[in-house]
């Protein structure tokens, strides 16, 4: 734990990278997110715990307007990323999206071979002048992604025939693509083994050094093992927010307190 | 009276559901577990009644009537049908009934007004002989189920039993009519090969199915090749799938990614009334509408038009298509899971790229089946190419010609008095035989892709 606590101090000396205010976002007359307030400190890996829910999954989505595409969803408040409104009228969703880049629950490689899934993003980016460009995107994203050494020698066959833990981490790669300033991770790890959960928390640790990384997970030990920051949702509020040392060890709410120690949820 | 058997047998299958319902249930209250729950035990009754007796009426009803007509006949004086033909003694036994029925013409003969009171009494004796045995079996049946009902008897697996075995019989008669239908085709086509050779049918260039009618008729002996026809059944075709590729598809993808609800919700009812105008409808358009303005269009631009372009009846069945392929497109479309959608969207792609790169490639194996199945259907099309298409067989693929069509040839050859035996008709079965083994491998095509894709997502 000592170490933890060391990197997060560290951490409360970044830069806030994304700032909520007063947030609410309602699904038809449902109010999923309740006035919530947040800032998330850039080069972090910050984790979103609560119950089954509670709106973690609709939080992380409109931190990259994802929410634009269900059609009854709405989202009051504002959301800032580098002091700047996202859901301000001249921000194109769709640049958004290049550089808050998302992994979802369930690995979703496309139906194209292993290369054509990282390198997707940065052709429609134009992140690549050449083929040669492209190919050492490709490799980069693939090594980033920790599932290289696996993948190498049948880069043309189909990112659908690879493992659930490998297609995991093809996903985590083609989000690394394109290059963005923030990843988004919605239980990145629910389908995956042990082995390739703790590559992933692993390659996670590593996306620090270049990312803000956002993670929702029910795992506890995962969220204390990979992040340094925590926030914990309770039926749409954001109950507590800290460093992940002090919410598992020193929690301010009950509720936070009864969660973790696995009395609701 | 045969209103009177089914009032029976439908008033034996409720008292044997209700009965043994009430025993199974008894026995349950009783305190012994029961097998399978009371519904079953009743089911299993009304089903064993309903199923054998249900056969015996209907075989009764189509027997009855042959056995009658022969005991009548053999009945009559001897003598009175000697030297007499298959249609003239057809003649007696219809007056004979006739009579029997009451509508009496002029004077019969005492012995037919004999054998008329006799068909009635038999018809009288036949339908009470039916109420008796359907009467009867129910009640033996019912008898025979109810004593079957126990703790341990398994009513479950009899219902399942007998309605599985209902399921495979009515399977069973599809297949067989299907085979029934083919083989009769068959039969004729068979026939039309023995008076025109295989060859001269299949690679022929000449379509001229003319023949005399009397022996001293001066006319052409006629020609059987079906390449211009065959030709002017795919130009028709080609015309109507590039007319309908482009706006089914397109209107699918808008409909399904880019249009607001509103306009979803109102041009989805629309297409689906395209998709039930009859295909007559079309026919009318495509002669009032459609074909005048290519030819005004075709004087106006100096290019010669014919009066039946197959541009027209092309172009009419390909906006009769174009609901079907949407309707493909649209399901292929929706069945792309969403997780799919999303994943592109995450890494910043457009709509479009969405739709062009990932949903579309994702969706193609099932729109190509609908596009097959879509051909396959403006192939066997016939109401529009009949008021549409020309006549003659014009060996030519240019769409603004005069073609006729492989199904409007059908109709032409067997329409008015025709006789079975000679070439000209017997042609007609060629050609459907040979239009369904062209569908049908396009269908076996189709379906092998459509099938592969819904595999790709389970
Ligand atoms: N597309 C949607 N339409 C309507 N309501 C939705 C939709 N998505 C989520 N909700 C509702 O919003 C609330 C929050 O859901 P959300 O998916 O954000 O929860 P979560 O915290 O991610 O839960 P889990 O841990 O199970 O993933 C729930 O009450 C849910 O029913
Ligand atoms: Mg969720």
């Amino acid at each position: 734990m000592d170490d933890l606590r060391t990197v997060s101090k560290d951490v409360d000396a970044n830069n806030t990278k994304i700032s909520a205010k007063n947030v609410q976002v309602y699904y038809g007359d449902t109010h999923a997110i309740k006035d919530v307030n947040v800032e998330i400190k850039e080069r972090t890996v910050t984790a979103f715990i609560g119950p089954s829910g509670c709106g973690k999954s609709t939080f992380l989505r409109s931190i990259n307007r994802m929410n634009d595409t269900i059609d009854i969803c709405r989202v009051e408040g504002d959301i800032l990323i580098d002091g700047k409104d996202i859901y301000d009228r001249d921000i194109d969703p769709v640049q958004l999206r290049a550089r808050v880049g998302m992994v979802f629950q369930k690995p979703n490689p496309f139906p194209k071979s292993i290369y054509d899934n990282i390198a997707y993003g940065p052709k429609i980016h134009g992140l690549a002048k050449s083929k040669a460009d492209m190919d050492e995107i490709v490799e980069k994203s693939l090594r980033r992604g920790a599932i290289w050494n696996e993948v190498k020698d049948r880069l043309h066959a189909p990112g659908t025939g690879l493992s659930g833990g490998q297609q995991q981490r093809l996903c985590i790669a083609r989000a690394i693509a394109t290059e963005p300033e923030v990843l988004l991770m919605d239980e990145p790890c629910s389908a995956l083994d042990p082995i390739a959960t703790s590559q992933v928390e692993e390659l996670i640790d590593q996306l620090r050094e270049n990312y803000t990384v956002v993670i929702v997970t029910h795992s506890m030990q995962q969220a204390a093992r990979v992040s340094q920051k925590t926030a914990f949702f309770h039926l749409g509020n954001l109950v507590e927010y800290g460093s992940t040392d002090d919410i598992f060890t020193n929690p301010k709410d009950p509720r936070t307190e009864s969660y973790i120690s696995g009395r609701i949820g | 009276m045969t209103t009177l058997a089914f009032a029976i047998l439908l008033a034996a299958c409720m008292v044997a559901y209700a009965l043994n319902r009430r025993a199974a249930t008894g026995i349950r209250d009783g305190g012994q577990r029961l097998h399978s729950v009371s519904g079953y035990h009743g089911l299993f009754a009304l089903l064993m009644i309903l199923v054998p007796v249900l056969v015996v009426i209907l075989f009764w009803l189509a027997l009855q009537g042959a056995v009658v007509n022969t005991l009548i006949m053999s009945s009559l004086p001897d003598g009175t049908l000697d030297g007499l033909g298959a249609g003239q003694v057809d003649l007696i036994l219809a007056e004979i009934q006739s009579i029997s029925s009451g509508r009496v013409f002029g004077d019969p003969e005492p012995w037919k007004t004999a054998a008329a009171e006799r068909f009635s009494g038999m018809l009288q004796t036949a339908s009470l002989g039916l109420v008796l045995v359907t009467a009867l079996l129910s009640l033996g049946i019912m008898f025979f189920a109810r004593g079957k009902v126990s703790a341990e008897f398994r009513a479950r697996q009899g219902v399942e039993k007998i309605v599985s075995g209902l399921m495979i019989f009515c399977s069973v008669v599809a297949i067989f009519t299907t085979i029934g239908i083919v083989a009769s085709l068959a039969f004729e086509t068979i026939k039309f090969l023995r008076l025109v050779p295989l060859t001269e049918f299949l690679f022929g260039t000449s379509w001229e199915p003319q023949i005399p009618i009397r022996a001293d008729q001066i006319a052409s002996t006629g020609a059987f090749g079906w390449i211009p026809v065959i030709v002017g059944t795919i130009v028709i075709t080609i015309v109507a799938i590039v007319i309908a590729i482009p706006i089914g598809l397109l209107s699918a993808i808008y409909l399904n990614e880019f249009a607001p609800k509103t306009v979803r919700s109102v041009c989805k009812p629309v297409l689906e009334v395209l998709a039930g105008v009859p295909t007559v409808v079309y026919g009318f358009f495509a002669i009032l509408v459609v074909a005048p303005a290519i030819r005004s269009l075709g004087a106006q631009l100096g290019i010669p038009v014919a009066p039946n372009t197959a541009l027209a009846a092309g172009g009419v069945m390909g906006i009769m298509l174009v609901p079907f392929i949407s309707s493909f497109a649209d399901d292929a479309l929706s069945a792309v899971p969403r997780a799919l959608r999303d994943g592109a969207l995450a890494l910043g792609a457009t709509r479009a790229e969405t739709v062009m790169n990932v949903l579309f490639p994702a969706a193609i194996p099932g729109i190509v089946g609908g596009v097959l199945l879509a051909v396959s259907r403006a192939i066997g099309e016939t109401m529009i190419v009949v008021m549409a298409a020309g006549l003659m067989a014009n060996l030519t693929l240019n769409p603004l010609e005069s073609v006729t069509t492989v199904t409007v040839q059908i109709v032409t050859l067997l329409i008015g008095d025709t006789s079975f035996d000679n070439p000209k008709t017997l042609a007609a079965f060629a050609l459907g035989m040979m239009l369904f083994i062209v569908t049908l491998i396009i269908n076996i095509f189709a379906l092998r892709i459509v099938r592969k894709y819904r595999e790709a997502y389970d």
